[in-house]
């Protein structure tokens, strides 16, 4: 146990070197959820003024807006740093080490998954912490169901970024992109920005299978109605976990196969 | 060293009967040869003979269509990491994270292979292998004999019981590899280490090597130690002996296209060197 948690250690090492040391990958993390939140924020005060223009309305709309867009970006950064941890070792030529080291790939997956939990705590603490100034509004007042929507955001950017990985090994370097595209495609189907009855029925149903369907249900019902109903959040990390094992399994059946091809010592640029 | 946990009869390297298949490409074609402990055996061939593919497999990177590999007694289709614990790598061809400093990449494989007292251990690599001046430069910004040397300190972080070393002297200079070869003799002899290497280069086999492997088509074509076959050959060095088993203008008899069981009678080593069977 001490010796898998050395392990695990050593490779969330080796990210965080590299990231304490550049300053520009750190404020490419920071950059695009503080420059999101910003802009949302006054497209949610042109439309709160458009649409009566009360303080309500106004907090009602900051609330629902920059909540979602915070925590849409939790997800979607955990599953972007979860992909490149992957990527930085096939553009450094590492797997040849790596999976040549007593490191199981269960360990690997755990390391990895750690390194994209701080990669999207990185993101997403600045965008919070300027919303206070910016806007009067701190995500932090929802109190515990804040602790609900993240975790569960968290373990759905680690199980979509274990499948895209998986595509990644499969698939080469040469299909990096879907590390960034994937995610966004099921965006639509979340309901991130907007209640789910603006979607066809067939989209809410594909919907409801979607762990974010369930979070921006109930951070829209925190918001809304000052209501937090823990009951979608328990829906969405059931959900979560079958799709995390899934995930994981997907993953080693993928590293296997690339065992078998030999395309695991190859993997590079 | 822990090689006192390998029984003294379990060869360090075990292989039966190996063969890897890439769709028509057969790359491997059922080889079999055993490595004992504390020897330095060198696996050669030119390119496209199987050795890179070789070394894959039994380092559990690439598995194979059929066949066995024991590694320090471990089945590296069942209990691969038990071995990987006890052995290491080197290769020009496997990089390791070049933006981190040296110190960092010993840091970072110490952990993973779980070594105890690691700045100590570091420090010691740092001596040994005159690391000292550019221990905390980033591994990219070294010249390409730094980089070797790093790379073998890597290689070195767990204190190994078997190495495998894929050219473990490519580009570099003719000083420089001449002090790695002299540092793993060393290195050898005090620890009791066993080393497979994969080399081109014919006059570090003879420096180093006990015994050779010589590949060709993904089959091991002939074996013994290098004084052996350079005889048997009628050879003045392993260069021209290399150059007869490439060029198949060899009128050696018996020991070639040989493959499978090691124990067989038909086999080179009835003829040549027996420490590689």
């Amino acid at each position: 146990m001490t010796a898998s948690l050395s392990r695990i250690y050593a490779v969330w090492l080796r990210h965080y070197y590299i990231l304490s040391r550049s300053i520009p990958r750190l404020l490419e993390i920071m950059y695009w959820p503080s420059v999101q939140m910003i802009l949302w924020g006054f497209v949610s005060r042109f439309f709160a003024a458009r649409g009566g223009g009360d303080m309500t309305t106004l907090d009602v709309a900051l609330g629902t807006l920059l909540g979602a867009v915070m925590l849409w970006d939790v997800l979607f950064r955990t599953q972007v740093g979860l992909s490149i941890a992957y990527l930085e070792e096939i553009w450094a030529r590492n797997m040849g080490h790596l999976f040549v080291s007593p490191l199981r790939p269960a360990e690997w997956m755990a390391s990895i998954m750690l390194v994209s939990l701080c990669r999207s705590l990185v993101g997403a603490l600045p965008a919070a912490l300027l919303a206070v100034p910016f806007y009067g509004f701190s995500v932090f007042d929802m109190g515990l169901p804040l602790l609900f929507f993240f975790f569960n955001l968290v373990i759905m950017g680690w199980w979509l970024g274990l499948l895209i990985t998986a595509l990644l090994v499969k698939a080469g370097p040469g299909a990096e992109s879907l590390a960034w595209m994937t995610t966004f495609a099921l965006a639509p189907f979340c309901a991130v920005y907007y209640t789910p009855d603006v979607l066809p029925m067939w989209m809410q149903q594909v919907g409801h299978i979607l762990p974010a369907f369930h979070v921006f249900e109930g951070l829209r019902g925190l918001t809304m109605q000052g209501v937090f109903n823990a009951a979608p959040m328990w829906t969405a990390f059931g959900l979560n976990l079958l799709y995390l094992l899934i995930g994981g399994v997907v993953l080693g059946w993928a590293l296997n196969n690339a065992r078998r091809h030999g395309t695991l010592l190859q993997a590079g640029e | 060293m822990s090689s006192s946990s390998v029984p003294s009869v379990v060869p360090a390297i075990s292989v039966r009967d190996l063969v890897k298949q890439y769709n028509a490409v057969r790359a491997v074609d059922g080889i079999s040869f055993d490595v004992p402990r504390g020897s330095v055996t060198a696996l050669l061939g030119g390119n496209g003979a199987g050795k890179t593919t070789t070394i894959a497999m039994l380092l559990g990177a690439l598995l194979p269509t059929s066949g066995s590999v024991h590694m320090l007694g471990h089945n590296m289709s069942k209990d691969r990491f038990r071995a990987l614990a006890r052995m290491n790598f080197s290769s020009p061809y496997a990089d390791l994270p070049r933006k981190l400093t040296v110190r960092e990449n010993l840091r970072i494989y110490g952990r993973l292979y779980g070594v105890p007292k690691l700045e100590s251990r570091i420090k010691d690599l740092s001596n040994e292998l005159n690391l000292t001046e550019f221990i905390d430069r980033a591994l990219g910004k070294l010249s390409a004999g730094q980089q070797t040397r790093a790379s073998l300190a890597k290689s070195l972080v767990n204190e190994p019981d078997l190495l495998l070393l894929d050219e473990p002297t490519a580009s570099l200079d003719p000083d420089t590899a001449d002090r790695i070869r002299e540092y793993l003799q060393a290195h050898c002899k005090r620890t009791g280490m066993t080393i497979l290497l994969a080399s081109h280069n014919m006059k570090e086999v003879e420096r180093l090597c006990d015994n050779v492997l010589m590949m060709k088509r993904g089959r091991i074509v002939d074996r013994g130690t290098p004084r052996d076959l350079v005889t048997r050959y009628g050879r003045k060095d392993m260069e021209e002996v290399f150059l007869d088993v490439a060029r198949g203008t060899s009128a050696v008899p018996a020991a070639t296209e040989h493959h499978g069981d090691p124990e067989s009678p038909e086999g080179p080593e009835t003829h040549a060197g027996e420490a590689v069977r």
